[in-house]
This record gives structure tokens, C-alpha cells and sequence, in this order.
């Protein structure tokens, strides 16, 4: 029977997760099996020219097309799917490995470290987005940014109600950062994480299509884009398709994270 | 003798320069089994007075020029980190206006309300299962078996402040901190939480200080009253004492703007002007930019809190005159 005050079951199952987190699943599920069985599946060799067959209109011997130099351009998408895969990937893992253990170490204790962080945090946030990526990525790699968002997240966190309530019971600081902060950090962390990791493959998208990151000829699909450019005109395909590719790809994981978000009552 | 005494308690916040004095030596007392209200308008030192006491305010931005807070003995304020955590939770408990903030999201009802004792007295998952129905049986929660397994936003407001109750009063403490508990609550679930209150001081002796602005929740529930205004404490005396002859001209305008006081049809009486911002504060006594009896005399002479009357006290230089012309 359920009681006044309850309002639904408190198990956390799959059963319980809006279509919208099952819909984006499916569709990010999807990408990863075309990623994994990108040998078998993709009908041609993605970097393998034809100068026989250049800018090849779709829906021919080649379902997509070819591009400038005859390559297929159904095979580059789902070669290029690992690589955009990846710098998602990427993006997700740093701010847990990373975030959560530097976040957790220096987060709670406060003090002179909390400061400089947080000051360190304004420098960033204050830095036109583009110009600090760009600056980022060139010296130190991808991933950074992701860390600087998560552990902005231990950083709220660990001044939110509940944990000042749980020291006023008198916790130790081991069971306030482990119990209270790092649940609820990693939680919105995974929302967070699933929505970044469409701004991780966008970016790395754009960089490659800035000429800054994936080098040609590796299929990859900003950088399709990138190449398909010029031919816009004449020969739409070349970047139409990647294109589609990673709005269908961002559109998956949004809609994951956007379920997560409302399952778990995460707001932004 | 007092459970609780605290003595020229002063609070200052670091602004750019220098140091706002958030709250100004203020003194009271709390004894055991005693309801005192904690009553003022928002943002006149009331919280900040009751965690600078639990030492929940910390970092470099807050410190404690003055006073001390003296709980069974131990100064509070000069306690250590190790020797206040054991007596957070256990002798000294505070719950908070907002409980849907207050309680973790992510662990369940029964997991926060056992906590502290699976923290301080070392239950197991079992017991502190048991135990936690227990609690929560006891705060009026309808089937506490059910409950135990929910999660916050599972419950209503009131029984989500219930259950912060119950967490707060899991090891039996000697004093609880009530920061507006009903504030965030509808009406009739308010009076239900005051009456909860009002049992467990009955059932196990606990004090508690009620922070509040509601003059009405003080009617119904203290036994003693502090009103604070701008950072002091301007007057003090029993509940019925201050209800029935206050002698400050802030508590008399607080009375009187009460709304169930005022005849259906008449205007509703306000006290003029706001609250000064901190750093801001006017010399001498600081309402009386606000104060309808104020004299020039109240600009230059500081006030300080003095006997006016057996148990009462009060923090204005015009008191006696007021007194008589009433």
C-alpha cells in the first residue's frame, strides 16, 4: 500500500528511467556497436583513394557518396565514429579520475587550496571559451576542461545544505567527503558528463575542423566536414553526412543525460 | 544552572577592509528542559549567532572576537575540531528552515536518521535500521517501515523536516538549535512540528532555541525570548512577560504589526524603514533611525542591556519614561 507520504517506489531500476534516457541509450548503443564492428561493417577502406570515383552523388555504388579523392564516405563515418567516440570518452573520464581525486583531496579541507582553485576557476571561466581550448589543448592536451568543471562541482557541493547539516551532527571530514560530497558530486558528474561529452566531440570536431587536432587523412568527422567545405556547393554529401552523424550522435547523449537528469531531480 | 551561557558573544564578517560586525556581545542563557526564542527580522544576527555557537560558520571570512559559549561546562568556542565533533549530534543538535536541502538527495530517510548514532555509537546496519524506525515512529511519521527505504524527494515538506527531527535527536541530545523549522512549512503542518518540538522537550528534557521571526510561533511555544535587532539583543525577558509588557519600542512594534492582532478593516501597522546594512550601522542605539520615541540622545549614547525587572532586560535609555507614560 502506499502511504501518504510516499509518492513512487524508492528503487533506483531501469524500469524507473524516462523513455528519453532509454531512447538516447539506444542511439548511443548504437554508435558503439558501429565504433566496435567499424572492420566489418564499413564496405570500404576509409582512407583507400579512387581517383576513378571522386564526388560520387550518393545512394550509387557508394550509399553516401565519395569525396574529392574517391574515398567512400559511408566507410569514413563509421571509421571516424571511434575516433569521435574516444575524444567523448575522453572528456567523461577525465573529470571522474581527475576531478573526483584532486576535488575530494583539496575540496573539503578548504582553506588556502579552495581559494586558489576557485581563483583559478574565474581565470577560466573568464577566458573566451574558444580562445582557452584552443590555448589548452595546444599546450597540454585534451580532458583539462572537463576537470576544471568537475571539480568546480566538489567545490558547490561541499557548501550545499546537507553537508553543512551533516557537520552540525558532527561527521567526521572522511564521512562527509566520501558519504555526502563524492555521491552526490559524482551523480550530477554522470549527467554532466554524458552532456559534455556532446561539447568534447563537437570540440574535437571543431578543432579538427579548425586544422588543430585530428590530422588527415584519418577519417574523423569534423574534419570531413572540414574537407567537404569546398565543395559544398557541388558536392553536398562530403559534408552533409558527417554532419548528420554527430548531431545524431550529440542528440543521444543529450537525451541520456537529460533523462538522467530528470530521474535523479538533477537541475542545472 | 544554565545548560547553555553565552557571554559577550561578538561575530564579524571580513569585507573588503575590514571586519563587519555581524553580531555584538550578545549574552544569554539556556537551561535545561527551556524553550527560548530566538526572535528578530531577517538579517539581524539570529543564525549567524547560533552557528557562530555551533562553530558551523569557519573559514578565514568569519571570526569570534569576543565572548564565549559555555555547554556543560566547555566553552564552545575554544573547543577543538575532535572534541566539538563528538558533541555535534550527540549533545548539541540543529535542524535547519529549508529540509529539502538540508537532507542528502542521494542516501535514504532511514540511512540519514540512523547516521549519527552509526557515526557516534558505533550501530550496525541492522540495529541502526531498527532504530531508525524507531525514530521515526516517533516523530509521527505514518509507516515508518516504508519510509525507512524512501528518499527526500519521496516525502512532503513536513515530513521531510520529521525526519531531519528525528536525525537530529537520534543520540538524545541535551540542546537542539531549531533555525526556523516551520518558516518553509504550511500553516497547519507549522503548528504540528511546534507540537513535535514541544513533546520531545516534554518526553526527554532537551532545550532548544528556536529561531524565529514570527512572534506568533513564540506565543505558542516559549518559555523564554531574546529579540534581536541589527546584531544585538535589545530586549529579554519571559514569554509572557515580553507578549504582555514589552518595554522595548522594537518589541512593541513587532507586536503590534502582528496580523492576527489587527481588527479586519484597519490598516496594518509596520515598523518604518529597514533594517541598516551591515557596516552601515547609525551610532548609539541602532534603531532609532526607525524608533518613533527616539531623541537625540539615542544618536550619541551607546545602549547596553539592563535589569528591568526580575528576568527581564532591556536595551533602550528611554525604557523607565516609556514605561510610565504607558
Amino acid at each position: 500500500m502506499a502511504t501518504a507520504g510516499i509518492a513512487a517506489s524508492p528503487r533506483v531500476g531501469f524500469e524507473t528511467l524516462p523513455a528519453s534516457a532509454l531512447a538516447g541509450g539506444a542511439i548511443c548503443l548504437f554508435w558503439l556497436a558501429v565504433a566496435l564492428a567499424a572492420p566489418w561493417v564499413a564496405p570500404y577502406d576509409p582512407i583507400a583513394q579512387d581517383l576513378n570515383a571522386t564526388l560520387l552523388p550518393p545512394f550509387g555504388a557508394h550509399l553516401l557518396g565519395t569525396d574529392n579523392f574517391g574515398r567512400d564516405i559511408l566507410s569514413r563515418i563509421i571509421w571516424g565514429t571511434r575516433i569521435d567516440l574516444q575524444m567523448g570518452a575522453f572528456g567523461v573520464l577525465f573529470p571522474f579520475v581527475i576531478g573526483t581525486t584532486i576535488g575530494a583531496a583539496s575540496g573539503y579541507a578548504g582553506g588556502l587550496v579552495d581559494t586558489l582553485l576557485m581563483r583559478l576557476l574565474d581565470v577560466t571561466m573568464s577566458f573566451p571559451f574558444f580562445v582557452l581550448i584552443i590555448a589548452i589543448v595546444a599546450t597540454l592536451g585534451p580532458g583539462l576542461i572537463s576537470f576544471y568543471i568537475a571539480l568546480a562541482q566538489f567545490l558547490v557541493i561541499k557548501h550545499a545544505d546537507f553537508v553543512l547539516a551533516a557537520r552540525s551532527l558532527g561527521y567526521s571530514h572522511a564521512r562527509i567527503a566520501l558519504r555526502h560530497i563524492l555521491p552526490n558530486a559524482i551523480m550530477p558528474a554522470v549527467v554532466f558528463s554524458m552532456s559534455d561529452a556532446v561539447i568534447d566531440i563537437l570540440l574535437g570536431s571543431s578543432l579538427s575542423y579548425l586544422g588543430l587536432g585530428i590530422q588527415p587523412p584519418t577519417a574523423e568527422w569534423g574534419l570531413m566536414i572540414a574537407e567537404g567545405q569546398g565543395f559544398i556547393a557541388s558536392a553536398w554529401w562530403i559534408a552533409f553526412f558527417p554532419g548528420l552523424a554527430i548531431v545524431l550522435l550529440a542528440t543521444g547523449f543529450s537525451l541520456l543525460a537529460d533523462g538522467f537528469a530528470e530521474r535523479f531531480g538533477i537541475r542545472d | 544552572m544554565a545548560l547553555l551561557e553565552v557571554r559577550d558573544l561578538s561575530v564579524e564578517f571580513a569585507s573588503r577592509a575590514r571586519w563587519l560586525c555581524a553580531v555584538e556581545r550578545v549574552s544569554f542563557t539556556v537551561a535545561e528542559g527551556e524553550v527560548m526564542g530566538l526572535v528578530g527580522e531577517s538579517g539581524s544576527g539570529k543564525t549567524v549567532t547560533c552557528r557562530a555557537i555551533l562553530r558551523l560558520l569557519d573559514g578565514p571570512k568569519v571570526r569570534t572576537p569576543s565572548g564565549e559559549a559555555r555547554f556543560e561546562g566547555n566553552d564552545l568556542l575554544r573547543l577543538s575540531a575532535r572534541a566539538l565533533r563528538a558533541l555535534h549530534g550527540r549533545r548539541i543538535a540543529m535542524i535547519f528552515q529549508n529540509p529539502s536541502s538540508y537532507l542528502d538527495p542521494l542516501m535514504t530517510i532511514g540511512r540519514q536518521v540512523a547516521e549519527p548514532l552509526v557515526h557516534h555509537e558505533g550501530l550496525r546496519p541492522r540495529e541502526a535500521r531498527t532504530r531508525a524506525i524507531e525514530l521515526l515512529h516517533q516523530v509521527g511519521i505514518p509507516d515508518p517501515r516504508h519510509t525507512v527505504d524512501a528518499y527526500p524527494h519521496q516525502l512532503s515538506g513536513g515530513m521531510r523536516q520529521r525526519a531531519m527531527i528525528a536525525a537530529a535527536v537520534a543520540c538524545e541530545p541535551r540542546l537542539l538549535v531549531a533555525d526556523e523549522p516551520t518558516t518553509a512549512l504550511d500553516v497547519t503542518v507549522q503548528a504540528q512540528i511546534l507540537r513535535l518540538l514541544l513533546e520531545l522537550r516534554d518526553r526527554t528534557g532537551l532545550a532548544i532555541i528556536l529561531i524565529t521571526h514570527a512572534l506568533g510561533v513564540v506565543a505558542a511555544t516559549c518559555d523564554s525570548v531574546a529579540v534581536m535587532y541589527a546584531g544585538r539583543i535589545m530586549e529579554r525577558a519571559s514569554k509572557r512577560e515580553l507578549i504582555r509588557q514589552p518595554k522595548h519600542p522594537y518589541t512593541m512594534g513587532l507586536i503590534r504589526s502582528q496580523p492576527d492582532l489587527v481588527v479586519a478593516g484597519e490598516e496594518l501597522p509596520s515598523i518604518e524603514g529597514q533594517l541598516p546594512a551591515l557596516g552601515q550601522l547609525p551610532g548609539g542605539c541602532p534603531f532609532h533611525p526607525r524608533c518613533p520615541h527616539a531623541l537625540p540622545a539615542c544618536r550619541r549614547q551607546d545602549v547596553e542591556l539592563e535589569p528591568a525587572g526580575a528576568d527581564h532586560r532591556v536595551a533602550c535609555i528611554r525604557w523607565r519614561e516609556l514605561e510610565a507614560a504607558a
